[in-house]
């Protein structure tokens, strides 16, 4: 059998190819981080990549777009000297790449964090962590989205919405252990709606309602802020850790972009 | 100089071309019920997100749609599938569900005097999800899936609503969250035929984007309706009902149960995924895909439970 191939369309089949390809490689590309993202946030402020200071854990393959769980964990503990000020998470390829900014102090005893994001397509996701020194470490890993029905909203927003504002605290054990720095886990239930617009059925999107600002403090003292953004997942999570001298007063306080404020304390013993 | 391999290539890129350029292929599962059978596999460039299980019910008068596929070249497959098996006019198409490989062929039937039928939630879940299954389709799907192609209904349903089709009648029921936030079923009244959609999953492991708690909650009040047999989305064209719903309640109640084990003893989502349910993952196909992701919307709606 003789087969005739314009070397034209084998040409345009195998650019094709290619350029899926590279599609699939996106998740290693630079372009967006160094042109735009790093500028932005961080101007020409030097930036070393390792994993010295902080461990950024994120599976492979998102499984649920609207729910991947992320994780960070820091290598030093935080001592007046030196601690770890703030962490920020970009995932480069999400429509609003900028995810959350994570702020520590000292009382945090460990600058360790997880909470879950929604991601929209093939991306990194970086870690950047400042220290109280001013300098950039960064750390990044590649997600790829799932091959899934799903889309990185959320399962029931309407049981979210139906509890908004309402939060709970966990704690290893249900209780605290003094001194040492205890693994505590806030929940907050809030649809956190992204509100992307599509215009011939615009009119069918609610606008967009998220949590933008949480602190959490213990009795008085600030453990964890962060600002959020439509990256956090419906119904936001945040793992923190803290150190209790003694029983006291876990207290969470969020807003949201439409400016509702939420506050919930709840009391700890060891 | 062409090498060798790229005439391979060649061949393997032409020989995977849309299947929806074949005609549809359609079963009679009951009288005047006709189901064409999906396939078990992700969405995929090769499918097109043709995967699902689609239909139509024919009436005297009428013909209503259960589903127009995966992609507009599926709709545009099933429309003429119709043609070819009856002269009696499409009036309505029904969507089950904001699922991709369920609804995108829907522009095939736009035209006057058909309307299109969803739950109440369908419009705001189409249109929050447009613009990620558009990304999606264009990176992954390469089905052509365009804006055009999200049509939210003319009808919406709010509990139930009966469609006449001529000698047969259909009542669709809007259910709670449960597969989706916006599924919707269809009994007919003439065979007793249940065409649940993705409310049933058989074979393919049951995908949880609803409520893990209203789906097994729907499913309670579905097994007690007496039907000659129900369709499921995924799986065989037919099942035998309540039977055929026997094994995603026992998956989706071992799902809660273990779920809720690991929440009593503090572990997290991370935890419960690398962990939980394996035993049953010789039951299933397309286990690995799902699997983990369940666990994770489930998780985090049982979370709030105390
Ligand atoms: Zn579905």
């Amino acid at each position: 059998m003789k087969i005739i191939i314009d070397t034209k369309i084998l040409g345009l089949l195998i650019g094709g190819l290619l350029c899926s390809a590279l599609a699939m490689a996106a998740g290693e590309d630079e372009t967006a981080w160094s042109q735009v993202l790093k500028p932005k946030y961080f101007g020409n402020r030097p930036i070393e990549e390792n994993t010295n200071l902080i461990e950024l854990t994120a599976p492979y393959r998102a499984e649920d777009p609207a729910l991947v769980p992320v994780s960070i964990t820091a290598k030093i503990p935080q001592t007046a000297e030196k601690y770890i000020k703030t962490i920020t998470l970009i995932i480069d390829n999400n429509p609003t790449p900028f995810a959350a900014a994570f702020h520590f102090t000292p009382d945090s005893g460990k600058a360790d964090l997880a909470l879950r994001l929604r991601f929209n397509t093939y991306t990194p996701i970086r870690a950047i962590a400042e220290t109280n020194d001013g300098k950039l470490s960064m750390t990044k890993v590649d997600v790829k989205a799932s091959g899934g029905c799903s889309a990185p909203i959320g399962a029931d927003l309407d049981a979210a919405m139906a509890r908004l504002g309402k939060m709970k605290f966990k704690l290893e054990n249900d209780k605290i252990s003094p001194h040492q720095p205890n693994l505590a886990q806030l929940l907050v239930s809030h649809p956190n709606i992204t509100g992307m617009q599509m215009d011939q059925i615009s009119r069918m999107i609610k606008p967009a309602h998220f949590v933008d600002s949480v602190k959490i403090s213990f009795n008085g003292k600030p453990i964890m802020s962060a600002q959020t953004d439509i990256a956090v997942s419906a119904d936001p999570n945040f793992r923190f850790y803290f150190v209790p001298d003694k029983a006291g007063e876990l207290k969470a306080e969020i807003k949201d972009n439409l400016g509702k404020e939420f506050s919930y304390v709840q009391t700890v013993t060891p | 100089m062409i090498h060798r391999d790229s005439i391979l290539l060649l061949i393997g890129l032409l020989s995977m071309r849309p299947s929806a350029a074949e005609p549809l292929n359609l079963t009679e599962a009951a009288a005047g019920v006709f189901v064409h059978q999906g396939v078990h596999e992700l969405p995929d460039s090769k499918n097109h997100g043709e995967i699902a299980n689609i239909g139509f019910i024919v009436g005297e008068r009428c013909v209503a749609v259960i589903d127009s596929g995966g992609s507009p070249a599926q709709g545009r497959a099933l429309r003429s599938a119709i043609t070819a098996k009856t002269p009696i006019p499409v009036c309505y198409v029904i969507n089950t569900h904001v699922h991709p490989d369920h609804i995108y062929g829907n522009k095939a039937f736009k035209a006057a005097g058909i309307a299109f039928i969803g739950h109440w939630k369908l419009a705001q879940a189409m249109a929050s999800r447009a613009p990620y299954y558009m990304e999606k389709a264009s990176r992954d799907l390469e089905n052509g899936l365009q804006r055009e192609d999200f049509i939210p209904p003319d009808l919406p349903v709010e509990t139930t609503r009966e469609l006449d089709l001529g000698g047969r009648k259909l009542t669709l029921t809007a259910h709670g969250p449960a597969h989706t936030d916006s599924d919707l079923s269809v009994y007919d009244d003439k065979t007793q035929t249940l065409w649940l959609a993705d409310l049933l999953f058989m074979d393919h492991i049951p995908v949880i984007d609803g409520s893990l708690n209203g789906w097994l909650k729907e499913l309670r009040s579905l097994t007690k309706i007496k039907a000659n047999r129900a369709i499921p989305g995924h799986g065989p064209m037919t099942g035998e009902w309540p039977k055929a719903a026997e094994a995603e309640i026992h998956y989706l109640e071992m799902l809660r149960n273990d779920i809720r084990a690991y929440l009593k003893q503090g572990k997290t989502m991370e935890q419960a995924m690398a962990e939980l349910g394996q035993p049953a993952r010789a039951q299933w196909r397309l286990f690995d895909e799902f699997h983990k992701r369940n666990i994770s919307t489930a998780f985090a709606e049982l979370e709030w439970e105390d």
